[in-house]
This record gives C-alpha cells, structure tokens and sequence, in this order.
C-alpha cells in the first residue's frame, strides 16, 4: 500500500473542510496552501496522524510575490514522511504589512533557524519563535534584503557607474515603459528607488 | 606509500639537494663581508615569513593543497603557520570576506606587529570576486591596506606560490626606514588606523 | 590597586561562569562561525552560535542569472565536494525542463559525484585527526585528493570550483587520460584508505577522544532536520540516493553505512565506511560505462538543443543550430513556469534546490536547502555538559562547510 496523493488530499480536506485549497501537483509533489492562522493545526495533524506520519521537515522558506496584494509574502514548509517516502508542500500566506505567523519550533527544532533566515531575508514575524533576530546578515541592518524591491548590488556604493550596469542614468534598462521586458526585473515599475537607491518609501 | 606519478612528463634533473639563498652585493675579503644592513635583514626576513592564513571559504581549501607535500610551501621558509597575529608576518586573506567580517579583518590586522605584509589570495579577497552583492566586502583593500593580490577563483596553488614570491620580493627590498615614514603613515591614516 | 581603573561589564563579579569567544578567526573553527561559550571550569553550560560571516547573498544573486550561471555559485555552497552540487543543480533543471538524460551521462555523473564524496570525506575525516593532533594522516591523503583534482581537471578544467557538466549531460566526453586516471585512483586508493583507517580506527587515544562524545539520539536528530552521515551515525538509514534515485542509482549495489550511538567516533566511522562505498559504486559506473562501445561511447549529453548548446561548427554551417545557439546564450528559450524541489546525496547531507520559475530566464525564487545550515542548530543540545575540547571535535566531526552554512 502507497500513501497517495489523493488520499492525503482526501484527508485533509475531510480533516479542515474548506481551508485548504489550492491543491496542485506540480512534478509529483502534493502543494496545497492554508491560512494562516491554521499553520500549526495543520502541521500537528499531519505529524500526529498515524497513517500520514510527516515527522520530517526538509525545509522552511519565504517567497515574495509582491502583485498579490494581501498576500505578498508566502512561507513554504516541504516535510516528509521518512516511512513510507512521500514528500508535500505546504505554503501559507500574509500580508506584508502584518507578516505575523505562528512558529513551529515546538513541533519541529530544525524550524528554529529556518525560520530565522526567513525573518532576516522578508522579514516575517514568527510569533512565539525563542531567539528571533538576524542570522546570516549584519544585525544593524534594517531592511529585508530578498523582497523584490531592493537591489541586488549594495546601495550605498560610490564607486560604481549605473550607466555601465545598465541601471538608471538617461537611457537603459531603467526607462523602458514595456512590460514585456521587465519580465525578470527585480524592480516593480511602481516600486522603483529614487536617485540614492533607497525606496521611495 | 605509491604516490601518483606527477603531472610533468619531461623530468628535470636535480642539481642540488639543498638550494641556497642568493648573497647579497657586497665587498667580501677574508674575514669578513661589508653589505647593506637592508639587505641582510630583507634576505633573513624574506626567506622565513611566517603567514596567518586567513581562510574563510574556497581559496582556503586551496591553500590546505599548497600547504600540502605535493605543492609545498614550507619550502620557502613557512612552514610554521601561525594562527595568533602577534606572532606573524603575513595576513593571507583567503576567501570571500563579508560586511560582517570585515570588522574582525581589520582587528586581526591591528594585531599584527611591524612589520607586517598583506595578501589578498583569490577573486573575492582581491574585488569582491563574482558576488556583487549587499553583503559582500569588494574587496579587502576597503578596510586595510594589501601588498599582493593573487587573482583566481580559486587560483591555482602555483599561482598562490608565485603571490607568495612576489611578497618575498617585496620583504626583500624593503627599505628599514619605510615603517616610520611620512608615506606609509599617511596610508594608514587613510584607512583610519593609527 | 583600585577597582576605579578596570571597568567591569555589569554582573561579572557575580558570574560563576567563564565566557570564551571561540571567535570567528580560530585555527579549530573550519570556515568562519562564531561560538561563544558559557563554561563553568571546562565543562559548557551553553553556547551560542553565530553565522553569516561569509553570506554572499546566493539566493539573491540566483534571482538575476540564467539557469545556466547559476552553477557557478552552487559550486560555492560546499566547496569541498562541488561536482556534486553541480550535478544537483542540473537535475533540478532537468526536472523542471523535462530533460532526459541517457544512461551513458548518468553513469559518468555517478562516477563524478562518487569522487567527490570521497573527497569530502577525507577531508572531514583528516581535519577530525588534525584537531585531535595527529597531522600525518591529513598530509597522506592530501595527495589522492590531488589525483581526484587531476581527474576533475581533465574533465572540466578546474580543480576546486569546477561547474562542471550542463544541463543535459557534460560538456565534453571523458578523454583517455580521464579514464586512466580513473583506472590509477581505482588501483592505487584502497591501499591508502587501509593505512588512513589503520591510523586511527582502533587508535587509543582517537578512540578515547571520540566515544561518547557529541552523542545525539535518533529521534532528536531526525527532529533537528539532520540528515546525511551525520543522521546514519544515529541510527536512521536515510540516503537521497536510496530513497529518491536520481542519475541511475538505482542501478548500482551499494550499502549505507550506519552508525548506533551518534557520537564523534561513529561519525568518522560512517563516513569511513561510505568511502570504502563510494569506491565500490565507482568501479560498478567505471566498467558499466566501459560496456558502451562504438557511437554508443560518444554520448555525453542529452539530445536537447534547446537548452544544450549545439557544436560550434554546427553553428556556423546550419540553420537550426544557429537559432538554438542565439536563443540559448540571448535567453530566450522557453522555460516552463512552475515550482520544483530537487535533492540529492551531498557530502553533508540532503542538498535541496527549491526552484520557482516564472517563465522567466532567471528563476522567480531558488532557495538552497542546505545541510550544514540545519544540523548546525542542534550545536548547542551536542555539547551541554561536554569538555572544552570534545566541543571542537564535534565541531570538526560535524563537517561544518562555512560556505554551505551561509549561502
């Protein structure tokens, strides 16, 4: 006997009818999305049950999608069930302005500094968390470097011509007004920094 | 213990078990030999540097296989490599050095006493390397003041050997009155140290 | 002789317990992490870690490169062993593109990622002599590390960061001298690992230095995220390679080697034995891979021109092949959106890439899914109530990478 896919959606869906939706299986993995105030209700079934047993967490990471309003910044839980070898991707969603969500270092250690990272690359608040502070950038930083905003390269650089890198100035990549070439922009059109590089906040 | 047969095919002849050093210019009679006390001491100096390596990522394991037998560089006088700045000559900045490094690089170098030589080994030590990012230092040279930089990413131990060479030369031909003057005074006032 | 001089920081008289900063720059800490230590005499009552001495922003910079620039960086996640991320890497673009690769490629990539295992492992295991003071064995071992740089060399080009291979299969066969290498490191290692594991397996002192020290119990480590030696030394005989083939490993005869107590000792030794693993899976690809004869033995990448780069002098001369080559190098190819978790058989562990593509030639989010970074948590449950020097050997047994801690 296989644990299925449709027999995992099966129960989830008898389990919290109508709170998990999004149901996909992009490349054989079961995705499914919740709110987000059912995190850890969602992640103890799936740990307690005995029959889908995800005891492992592979891995705990942020997105930001920045056109969904509401729900700009995602987190995306991978477990996996050792036993019977079936993985699941779980995401829950907040609104970047209110980025509150439960932790789930009671459940799982590993979160503990997975979810630090998240909270220094997007700034999510996870509430409950023991030692919430900065992990891998400097701690008197005070911005959230991987939302989609901010540049890559440092700004507060003198030393180095926008123009060359095809960055502001008069004419470049910059000044287009067709969307089709900001496809893999990291600045949003309407989000783009002021002559400093810092947001126009 | 095999070893695996080395890369060159076309063997040179061993001409001496044991390479000396090169005298320096000099009046020499019986007895005695007048040179310049700049180069004794270089020549002392340069055949017996005692490195601290730096090492924060890729180029460090590259300086483990130049420390190793097969491209040994014990043989040019550093065989004893130090980890206490007090007691070394030669900073050798391996490796990506981040923001949050930066600080503790410029400590390390503080504690070194005159004199004192620097090395920027690798891409990233030397500009940043391929990470031009919000996190990454562009550069030691920001924060203290390099002697030789070694380009690679990661450089090959020879080419680490040849930097090595270089800041021989360097040791070599260093004036003894370079550490108290106006110039080199004025490069450390620039990047703030005292 | 008056206190006014010396300003003590607030609480320090009454403290009974000693801070020592086992700083960022230390001869014991492998790559940049900073551990300060609570000691109460020689015994640690808690520590606490802090990394990010080396963060280069991976994720970051993945957002503005082409998938195939990206395994440039993923080299630089552990250094130690980069052909395996390499590898991984291109899988996960496979997956996403739907690439197939024939058996031939798959075979060479196994062989590839073995030699690379086992130069992870020598390192890790001779720093674990080091930090216990027994420097001979490191600089015997050093040497066939240089014969597997050699055989990477012949292959690609470098020796440490090698981005080696494309997505759909390598970018040049294996040329003779390859396979002679192969051939000498087959004949030559197994001796050598004899006298490395004669070294110290049944050492007293190793022995005395290891046991027992940095235990962890199955259940706290599968709850920390563990995976890898780390996690077999435990108990648990979790491999990607078994669970989840990838690359034909399913084809190959192996055992996974698994340790009971979790502690130092059992991690050297697990990752002893997976060389003496490795070594074997090695000689199955190399005589598997020597069964391909004729046009069969001239295969080294998948039929992709989309997104493998065609022969130059098929650029020149045709039509198609000019188009595949503008579009690859100009971006342009048609790169499914989607979303898709790729792991494989680091040297540490379990090595993810989670990759959300827009359709877009940079991928919309690549996040790295990186061992060291998870197990390295579970530092301070290791080392509660341990001696100031079981603290660095479990440190080093660890097989701690800075680069694959910081990303």
């Amino acid at each position: 006997m296989a644990l299925s896919n449709e027999h995992i959606k099966q129960r989830l869906t008898e389990k919290f009818p109508d709170q998990v939706t999004g149901f996909e299986e992009p490349y054989g993995m079961l995705t499914f999305e919740a709110p987000k105030d059912l995190n850890l209700k969602v992640l103890n079934f799936l740990y307690d049950d005995e029959e889908l047993k995800f005891r492992f967490m592979t891995d705990l990471c942020g997105v930001h999608n920045p056109h969904n309003k509401a729900k700009e910044l995602v987190v995306v839980y991978h477990l996996h069930n050792l036993e019977d070898n079936v993985r699941i991707r779980f995401k829950v969603s907040t609104d970047i302005n209110q980025p509150d969500i439960y932790t789930a270092t009671g459940l799982f250690s590993a979160a503990n500094w997975m979810e630090r990272e998240t909270y220094d690359f997007y700034g999510v608040n996870f509430v409950g968390h023991p030692n919430l502070k900065r992990i891998l950038n400097v701690d008197e930083m005070d911005y959230f470097p991987m939302r989609k905003e901010f540049p890559l390269e440092d700004s507060t650089r003198i030393d180095k011509d926008d123009e060359m890198f095809g960055r502001g100035g008069t004419q470049g990549f910059g000044t287009e007004t067709n969307e089709a070439d900001h496809r893999n922009s990291v600045i949003a059109e309407n989000e783009k920094n002021d002559e400093t590089g810092r947001p126009i906040v | 213990m095999s070893r695996p047969v080395s890369y060159n095919l076309i063997k040179k002849p061993l001409v001496d078990d044991i390479s000396i050093a090169e005298m320096p210019a000099g009046q020499q009679g019986e007895g005695f030999f007048a040179t310049k006390l700049n180069d004794v001491i270089g020549l002392a100096r340069k055949n017996s540097i005692w490195p601290l390596p730096f090492a924060t990522s890729c180029c460090g394991i590259e300086f483990m296989a130049t420390m190793g037998s097969h491209y040994d560089l014990a043989r040019f006088g550093s065989e004893r490599v130090g980890f206490s700045p007090r007691q070394c000559d030669l900073l050798m900045v391996m490796g990506t050095i981040a923001k949050k490094m930066g600080p503790v690089v410029k400590q390390v170098y503080l504690q070194m006493a005159e004199p004192r030589w620097v090395i920027a080994v690798g891409a990233c030590a030397c500009s940043g390397g391929i990470f031009d990012s919000y996190s990454v230092l562009q550069g030691i040279d920001q924060v203290i003041p390099v002697d030789v930089y070694v380009p690679g990413c990661p450089p090959r131990p020879e080419a680490i050997i040849d930097g090595v060479m270089r800041i021989q030369d360097l040791v070599g031909k260093e004036s003894l009155r370079r550490r108290n003057g106006q110039q080199y005074k004025g490069l450390l006032e620039s990047y703030g140290i005292q | 002789m008056s206190e006014q001089h010396i300003k003590l920081p607030e609480g320090s008289i009454e403290k009974t317990t000693t801070t020592l900063n086992l700083g960022p720059t230390h001869p014991a800490t492998h790559g940049v992490m900073q551990n300060i230590l609570e000691l109460d005499g020689e015994r640690i009552v808690s520590t606490e870690q802090t990394i990010g001495y080396i963060h280069r922003a991976f994720e970051k910079i993945a957002e503005r490169r082409p998938l195939a620039q990206i395994t440039t960086l993923t080299d630089r996640l552990n250094y130690c062993s980069s052909p395996i991320n390499n590898m991984g890497w291109h899988l996960t673009c496979e997956k996403l593109l739907g690439v197939k690769t024939p058996k031939r490629v798959d075979y060479l990539r196994v062989i590839i990622m073995e030699l690379s295992r086992i130069s992870d492992h020598l390192i890790c295991n001779s720093i674990v002599g080091v930090d216990a003071g027994a420097y001979t064995g490191f600089l015997y071992v050093m040497q066939y590390r240089e014969l597997i740089y050699e055989i990477y060399e012949e292959v690609c080009g470098a020796r440490l960061t090698t981005n080696m291979g494309r997505i759909g299969g390598f970018e040049r066969n294996f040329n003779n001298i390859a396979f002679e290498k192969i051939e000498k490191f087959l004949a030559e290692y197994p001796r050598v690992l004899k006298e490395f594991e004669n070294l110290f397996q049944r050492n007293r002192i190793f022995m005395d230095r290891t046991k027992g020290t940095g235990a962890i119990s199955a259940e706290r480590a599968l709850n920390y995220g563990f995976t890898g030696p780390n996690l077999r030394a435990a108990g648990v005989d979790y491999d990607v390679r078994v669970h989840s083939p990838y690359s034909s490993y399913e084809d190959f005869d192996f055992t996974i080697p698994v340790g009971t107590t979790g502690d130092n000792y059992d991690r050297w030794l697990v990752r002893e034995q997976e060389m003496w693993q490795s070594l074997s899976i090695i000689e199955q690809a190399y005589r598997k891979v020597q069964e391909f004869k004729g046009a069969a033995a001239d295969v080294y990448h998948a039929d992709v021109p989309e997104y493998y780069l065609p022969e130059k002098a098929d650029v020149y001369t045709k039509m198609e092949a000019l188009i595949y080559h503008f579009k690859i190098i100009m971006g342009e190819t048609d790169i499914p959106a989607g979303e898709v978790y790729q792991s494989v058989e680091g040297g540490n562990g379990e090595l993810g890439f989670y990759l959300i593509s827009d359709g877009g030639r940079s991928p919309y989010r690549l996040h790295f899914r990186r061992p060291c970074f998870i197990y390295y948590q579970a530092y301070e449950e290791l080392t509660k109530g341990a001696m100031l020097s079981d603290a660095i050997m479990t440190m080093s047994s660890l097989n701690l990478i800075a680069g694959e801690l910081d990303a």
